[in-house]
């Protein structure tokens, strides 16, 4: 019998990551035995494509950049055609630790989308002003929606079952944040089960979140724009299972 | 009104719905995307060539300077075009995204081919 871990995919969505690419690949496949890692190259200009491939990661190739919810689509469409049962979503850029990858994967046994949610205090993240009030209300109507408590629902280190990879392959939002917020309602309106687990989170390896107030408000208007028409879009269904033989 | 305006009002009508026709004729636009070009070309024929129409019809909606009833029916109908050339936007950009990811798709199938058969026909 196949363990979890052979029937997961491990997705890596990558826009210019050359840098990092290759070491995370790396290091996903050391410290997770058996598991299959697909890159997404969302219309890299660098050798993001060939970073990951030497890595040993099977590669997509987007012919343009189509944002993290066209790369992921692109993951649970794979999963969906070649029998995997979970899909795990891990930055390129070294954020997520593949360590924690194994703790959301057990959870998967009573969820169906499992948060790997940054250590509520531990840790550098924080976050202040309009960007923290965005997350504070985001949590809020987000906690009630998926009947959960949920803190931290724009992060990206998040598992699915084989109930949300079906609905994902077909529903899975492109728009900017519906990746994490949308995808969220979708998930909870066709009655998939979500919890949150805490996972521990590095910090970027290049880069850091905008802190600019103007940023930071723009970021806030989007994300209640985000959650608002999510919320009056037409619920859809988890698309039946296909029968293979 | 003199009878130079008359004329030059008919011509541009006329005009107007000359470009559209003839672009449908080309299939250089299609008629969905014609529909709304189609309902102002005519109306600005009617009211070109019976002017009379437009003083009926501001009465009629209680517009006490028809002038503005152009005024609101073009803007109205501007309006409603871009509405559809923005959702017919939205479709076109939904079907790029999965056609770009079936292509990738694909191609991860191809080179998967390619190498099995690179393996079993040395």
């Amino acid at each position: 019998m196949p363990t979890s871990l052979e029937k997961t995919l491990i997705v890596m969505p990558a826009f210019n990551e050359e840098e990092s690419v290759r070491s995370v690949v790396l290091e996903v496949y050391s410290k997770l035995p058996g598991v299959t890692c697909l890159v997404v190259d969302d219309g890299s200009h660098d050798s993001t494509a060939e970073e990951a491939a030497e890595a040993g990661a099977i590669v997509a190739k987007l012919p343009f950049n189509l944002g993290v919810g066209g790369a992921m689509r692109v993951g649970f469409r794979f999963a969906l055609n070649h029998g995997f049962d979970n899909v795990v979503q891990v930055d390129a850029d070294g954020q997520h630790d593949p360590g924690g990858v194994i703790s959301l994967v057990q959870a998967l046994e009573s969820a169906d989308l499992v948060l790997g949610a940054r250590f509520a205090g531990e840790g550098d993240y924080t976050v202040k002003g309009p960007r923290r009030w965005a997350m504070v209300v985001l949590s809020k109507f987000l906690s009630r929606t998926a009947r959960t408590p949920l803190t931290d629902t724009t992060s990206g280190f998040r598992a699915s079952g084989p109930r949300a990879v079906r609905l994902f392959a077909e529903h899975y939002p492109a728009e900017y944040l519906g990746d994490t917020i949308e995808s969220l309602v979708i998930a909870a309106r066709a009655r998939c089960v979500i919890v949150q687990i805490p996972v521990a989170m590095r910090p970027r390896a290049g880069g850091v979140p905008s802190h600019h107030p103007l940023k930071a408000a723009a970021y806030l208007g989007r994300a209640c724009m985000a959650l608002v028409f999510a919320l009056v879009r037409p619920p859809v269904a988890v698309p039946e299972a296909r029968i293979t033989a | 009104m003199s009878v130079a305006s008359y004329v030059f009002g008919v011509l541009s009508a006329l005009l107007t719905l000359g470009v559209v026709i003839e672009m449908l004729r080309r299939r250089r636009l299609r008629e969905r995307h014609a529909v709304w070009w189609l309902v102002a070309g005519t109306l600005a024929l009617i009211i070109g060539i019976f002017p009379s129409t437009l003083v009926w019809a501001a009465n009629l909606v209680g517009v006490v300077v028809p002038l503005n009833l152009v005024f609101f029916v073009s803007v109205a109908v501007l309006f409603l075009v871009c509405i559809q050339h923005s959702s017919e936007l939205t479709a076109l950009e939904a079907k790029t995204q999965t056609l770009a990811e079936t292509s990738a798709l694909q191609e991860m199938r191809i080179a998967a081919l390619e190498a099995e058969l690179k393996r079993t026909k040395p």
